[in-house]
């Protein structure tokens, strides 16, 4: 039997990629985002030792587009391109994947009623691509395999938040039916508090977020029973990507530890960062 | 809870079908749904062809010839010569994911079309960040 050993919510802001592989760790201005980081990857590498990883993330128009738009979608490769979003690709390898367990997931979903999209071919975006070399080794190849899945917060109508969190209780359960004893992490990307278009871009506040990252261990509940215009009244209009680390903590169990928190709101977004094991 | 999610459009697109823009009631704020991703559908469908290196050189070198290709409205067009953001994304159907593949082709980053959707400089935006070396 499978096991999600650990659970992780983190936002996947792009400039973040750039700066990551121009090695900017110690740089005044990005210091307090790359160390929060450091001490996470060490631990899943020494501590947690995943085999496999369920990011969840969203397509921001690189690899999806607006002729179709799934809104729950699942990648079941072999291994997974990145996706071009202007400026060409990262210097890191291909993502490994982890077919059989993807395809275990999404059968498992859809005859529990979450009737998800099945790629074949999937390029991974920013939203992926941002926090994975954050929280593991990819030198000289990544040190995980990866289970994408991408939820619709680009076009309204989203899934509910509350549909988020059902969603990652499902995958819970799905694990838990997977017959290996894979150990499993799971990621929950996006946010915080951002707004990235009109005259309130730029928008920021860091009390929601700091809430959230405290009602996120304690009480999910309530986050899963906001409304999308609730968070984009308080957070910005982009910060309804929150609703993601939703999916990631429906997979825990309902009592949790938080091992790890950050939070650095430098630019436009507040980015943070939580890690947590069931209690 | 569904209710609560519905409840975000006010203005949906009224009964004759005509295009009319919803408004969430969130100032400065134009949340894509489905009132602009009709209106901006080409638009977008342009924007997304951008992750195409070869169609990045394409539309450098040959901004009408490449948006005669995609139905666009006059208003579209115009907005993209003018590089007026704002207006693409508040008036056009833009989403901004999109729009801004337009922008890094013609070498605007998001911080810079941010500061002109704010109506601001961009060194007077970058004054209102806390570590403006973060990008």
């Amino acid at each position: 039997m499978a096991k999600i050993v650990a659970g992780i919510g983190s936002s996947h802001v792009p400039n973040v990629g750039p700066a990551y592989d121009a090695k900017k760790f110690d740089e005044p201005d990005w210091k307090p985002l790359f160390d929060g980081y450091r001490p996470v990857k060490q631990w899943l590498k020494e501590q947690i030792k995943p085999e496999s990883v369920i990011v969840i993330y969203n397509d921001h128009g690189s690899d999806f587009a607006l002729d179709r738009v799934p809104t729950f979608a699942i990648g079941v490769s072999d291994e997974y391109e990145q996706a071009d979003e202007g400026h060409g690709l990262r210097p890191l390898p291909l993502v490994k994947g982890d077919p059989e367990l993807s395809w275990f997931l999404a059968k498992e979903l859809i005859y529990d009623e979450f009737d998800i999209t099945i790629c074949q071919e999937m390029k991974l975006d920013h939203g992926l691509m941002v926090p994975l070399p954050l929280l593991f080794s990819h030198q000289p190849d990544w040190d995980v395999k990866v289970i994408p899945l991408v939820v619709n917060v680009i076009q309204h109508p989203l899934p509910t938040a509350r549909r988020c969190f059902k969603l990652g209780q499902a995958i819970r359960k799905a694990v838990e039916a997977f017959p290996k004893n894979t150990r499993i992490a799971i990621v929950g990307t996006g946010g915080m508090s951002h707004q990235l278009h009109g005259e309130r871009f730029g928008h920021i506040d860091s009390k929601f977020d700091e809430l959230w990252l405290t009602l996120i261990e304690t009480e999910p509940e309530k986050l899963a029973n906001m409304s999308h215009i609730e968070i984009m009244k308080n957070a910005g209009a982009e910060a309804v990507e929150l609703i993601m680390w939703l999916v990631m903590r429906g997979a825990m169990a309902p009592a949790v530890k938080k091992t790890h928190v950050n939070y650095y709101a430098p630019m436009t977004t507040g980015m943070g960062l939580i890690a947590m094991v069931d209690l | 809870m569904s209710e609560d999610n519905r409840k975000g459009a006010e203005g949906e697109t009224d009964a004759t079908n005509a295009p009319q823009m919803s408004d969430w009631g969130i100032p400065g704020t134009y949340v894509f749904d489905h009132s602009r991703s009709r209106v901006g559908y080409a638009l977008n469908k342009l924007a997304h062809s951008l992750t195409d290196k070869r169609n990045r050189e394409l539309f450098r070198a040959d901004e009408d010839t490449y948006m005669a290709k995609y139905k666009l409205t006059d208003s579209q067009r115009d907005a993209i010569h003018r590089r007026d953001w704002l207006r693409l994304i508040k008036d056009c159907g833009g989403n901004i994911y999109y729009v801004y593949k337009i922008g890094a082709a013609v070498g605007d980053g998001l911080y810079q079309m941010g500061a002109q959707m704010r109506g601001e400089s961009f060194e007077d935006f970058l004054k209102t960040r806390n570590a403006r070396g973060a990008r």
